[in-house]
């Protein structure tokens, strides 16, 4: 029964949808935008960052991408602005500024 | 080769858990549940299955625990009664909506209140619209021969559903009669060995349990388990039939007692079909045309095969040993009904409630319920078509 779940969309038919909705893939939510459910958006300073990477553990999205040991912008297609990395940072780099 | 033993209610479940051996149970006690999570741990304790049993903090984690052994791919299943079923509500709904075909071994009791532990079947028929396939059972011994059946059942490829077998709290589960067992060989053969196809452990093979699901795309799965529903009906037949060549014991959607001519008939679920066919007898031998439809598979509901069933009757009392709180009757009265109405079967019925939280149910009760619709269609003498059987007035 595995299904190509990239085949189905809002149009299918009942008969065309998995066994209880069952996805047949890892990390789909990637493809998922949540990023659109935020209120607040943090603000990353890049001066006055010193790349502690003490607000990457603390995402609950992991929507700070960390690459060759150095943080990058914020994933906004997954952050949801909760603040808590802005609340992490030591140094006051990241700001949290109201709405999308 | 059958082995004839005496045993109660309680312990012929646990004994054909014990041959089924299935990987997990989660399990916490409730009376008068408790027994079977008990012996299975006994058994498992003397090393005779294998089983991983976890004791886990209320029934809210024993479905959830199930529920996430059987999505990683173990045959899993649980006990519980009343209460505990109720505390369970947001998973038997999970439990059907996932497709997990496991296996759930209730112990009728009443749900309070007024606080009281004994049988009646408000636990099982508050659930009755959860997902899951529902069998009741008379005795001991179709409480064993249903619980055999039960994974054949669920696992089906064409049902994927959870199945809840039920027997009367303390009138089956603890009353000790005569059961003939299968062999332990025999049980593990018709059950077989469970492969999902797709489960969580399943290394190379990534899948995701109950995403959460749009609007778009909701009600189509929620048909979908429906239909699962309906064929269920085909494949409850078609084990029963795999089962009566090895048991010699033959199941159906329900047992029609002394019906083939029958002027007055009682649907009747659980162990109470018991007194009511001894009734039968009795009036029989004064020559009174009654019968007994004593229904076995609840969910799905067999409407069409009831109302062919019923087809030739004069009147029929249906019984339901629970309160629906609808103020027009009970939950196996309304859907009896419904079903004969739906099939132009236009024949008398009263709703009778009876046995609630333990109360006894006796023969005589039986004969003044035949009395009355006896009364009904020979005299013309007007009877509330909702009423309670054994009430003090």
């Amino acid at each position: 029964m595995r299904t190509d779940v990239s085949k189905i969309n809002e149009k299918s038919p009942h008969q065309d949808l998995t066994e209880g909705l069952m996805l047949f893939n890892a990390g789909t939510t990637k493809e998922f935008e949540t990023g659109e459910w935020r209120t607040n958006t943090p603000v990353w300073k890049p001066d006055v960052c010193k790349q502690c990477l003490l607000c990457t553990p603390v995402c609950p999205d992991s929507s700070i991408p960390v690459v060759d040991s150095k943080r990058l912008n914020f994933d906004y297609d997954h952050c949801k602005g909760c603040g808590i990395c802005a609340k992490a940072c030591p140094f006051g780099a990241i700001e949290m500024k109201e709405g999308r | 080769m059958a082995k004839r033993d005496r045993m109660s209610g309680n312990e012929a479940v646990s004994y054909a858990i014990r041959q089924i051996n299935p990987d997990v149970m989660p399990a916490f006690p409730i009376t008068p549940s408790t027994e079977i999570p008990q012996m299975v741990s006994t058994y498992i304790a003397n090393g005779q299955m294998d089983t991983e049993f976890i004791p886990v903090e209320s029934e809210h984690s024993s479905m959830s625990a199930t529920i996430g052994a059987e999505a990683a791919g173990a045959r899993s299943l649980t006990a519980t009664s009343s209460a505990g079923l109720a505390l369970m509500w947001e998973e038997l709904l999970l439990a059907a909506s996932n497709r997990m075909p496991l296996a759930l071994a209730l112990v009728n009791r009443t749900l309070s209140g007024p606080i009281n532990i004994n049988c009646d079947h408000t636990d099982g028929m508050g659930a009755r619209d959860t997902g899951w396939i529902q069998i009741y059972s008379e005795n001991n011994q179709e409480a064993y021969d249903n619980f055999v059946q039960a994974y054949p059942i669920a696992e089906h490829k064409d049902v994927h559903l959870p199945i809840m077998i039920c027997q009367d709290g303390f009138i089956t589960s603890h009353a000790v009669e005569n059961i003939e067992l299968l062999e332990d060989e025999e049980v593990k053969n018709f059950v077989g060995e469970y492969e999902p196809e797709e489960f969580l452990l399943n290394v190379g093979k990534p899948i995701a349990v109950g995403p959460y699901s749009v609007s778009n795309y909701a009600m189509e799965a929620r048909k979908n388990q429906e239909i699962a529903m309906e064929n269920a009906r085909d494949v409850i037949l078609e084990v029963a039939k795999e089962f009566e060549k090895l048991s010699g014991r033959k199941y159906g959607f329900f047992e029609e007692y002394r019906m083939e001519d029958a002027d007055y008939v009682m649907v009747i679920i659980g162990s109470a079909a018991g007194t009511a066919k001894q009734a039968v007898d009795d009036l029989r031998a004064q020559g009174k045309k009654v019968g007994v439809l004593k229904l076995r598979v609840f969910r799905p509901f067999p409407a069409k095969e009831i109302a062919e069933a019923l087809k030739n009757a004069k009147a029929v009392a249906i019984m339901d040993r629970c309160e629906s709180y609808n103020a027009n009757g009970g939950p196996l009265g309304m859907e009896v009904i419904a079903g004969l109405f739906r099939n132009k079967v236009m024949v008398e019925t009263v709703n009778y409630i009876y046995g609630l939280a333990g109360r006894d149910f006796t023969v005589t009760d039986v004969y003044d319920i035949f009395g009355q619709l006896e009364d009904l269609v020979e005299n013309g003498t007007e009877i509330e078509q909702f009423q309670y059987i054994g009430l003090r007035k």
